[in-house]
């Protein structure tokens, strides 16, 4: 096999363990669009034109409860500013890449894609061909969150409730920090992070508290970076 | 709907993803700033895990009626110690199953 394939491959392998929550929430995405009547068409247009699974569920919430277009391109944007965070962690790799490369990756970059591959970035920096690991990490993410979609255009709502399956999206992004547990500073990091979210969920507005509160853990971060460089 | 608010809302959203990696180039951070980046899993990830555990339907902080919270913790346990990504997640979903059949 060839160094490209082998490290699509990779990718694909690395994020596939993530992927079993997305289909549920796929699936209730689905379900959710139909349900406020936009149809099969702008349902799954939303998934192909944005693909951002929480920021397309906000967006039909807001939409559904009146709010302006303001209100509603305001809140994905804030939803989504974390992915400039995950891009400025990547751009250190990907610099080199050509523009298509670049856009193609760009769109792509989810949460899960990012964790896996950023962890294999920092592993084997050696292999010329790294970004085909967020290509594979990507585009199985993105071919997952398409299908399920679909199946919940199609199928309707056979996800039960009861099974707590959207808390099986916690325990995936829990389960990415566990090399964080060991690190006394990041677990500050972490803590700050999910204090401020949850006390600022109802009182920040246009669902910002994600960005606001990972921007607070960063200022966190960085002051317990300084002073342990002073310390050195 | 209108199709121009979600191609907006696509807009949006890509530049997010894009700009950074358009913009910085490889030598522009220095290992300070490397260093703080390190962080971004850690600043970010919390933010998402923590208010749907936490908080009720009603947007409400709910610490005692709160199987997640349990299963969270049994979740990082099992991280912790086994630093597997599969079988924290697992760990997680059979003890919250398991606190809603027999607990709540």
């Amino acid at each position: 096999m060839n160094n490209r394939l082998k490290t699509l491959t990779k990718g694909i392998i690395d994020v596939s363990p993530l992927m079993i929550p997305v289909v549920p929430f796929g699936i209730i995405y689905g379900v959710i669009g139909m349900d406020l009547g936009i149809g099969p068409y702008m349902t799954l247009g939303l998934s192909i034109i944005i693909f951002g699974g929480a920021s397309q569920i906000v967006l039909l919430q807001l939409f559904s409860g009146g709010a302006s277009s303001l209100v509603i391109l305001s809140s994905v944007g804030a939803l989504n500013a974390r992915h400039v965070l995950y891009g400025a962690v990547l751009s250190e790799h990907l610099s080199g890449l050509k523009l298509f490369w670049k856009i193609i990756l760009s769109y792509v970059m989810t949460d899960q894609a990012f964790a896996v591959s950023n962890d294999y970035f920092k592993k084997d920096n050696k292999n010329n061909d790294q970004h085909y690991h967020l290509l594979g990490s990507g585009f199985t993410c993105w071919t997952i969150w398409q299908i399920s979609t679909i199946l919940g255009i199609v199928l309707g709502s056979i996800v039960p409730e009861e099974l707590g399956l959207s808390f099986t999206i916690s325990l995936t992004f829990l389960a990415l920090l566990i090399s964080d547990f060991r690190k006394f500073k990041n677990i500050i990091v972490m803590l700050v992070s999910g204090l401020v979210a949850t006390i600022g969920y109802n009182t920040i507005p246009f669902k910002a508290y994600i960005i606001v509160a990972s921007l607070i853990a960063l200022i966190v971060a960085t002051l317990l970076t300084l002073i342990d460089l002073k310390k050195k | 709907m209108h199709w121009s608010l979600i191609i907006y809302a696509g807009i949006i959203t890509f530049v997010t993803r894009f700009s950074m990696i358009f913009l910085l180039k490889e030598d522009i951070l220095n290992n300070k700033a490397k260093k703080i980046l390190s962080f971004v899993p850690a600043a970010i990830f919390p933010a998402i895990i923590f208010p749907p555990i936490f908080l009720d339907d009603g947007g409400t902080v709910d610490l005692e009626n709160n199987p997640k919270i349990l299963a969270a913790i049994l979740a990082i346990i099992v991280g912790y110690l086994s630093k597997n990504i599969i079988a924290t997640i697992f760990a997680g979903l059979i003890s919250y199953w398991l606190l809603i059949f027999f607990y709540f």
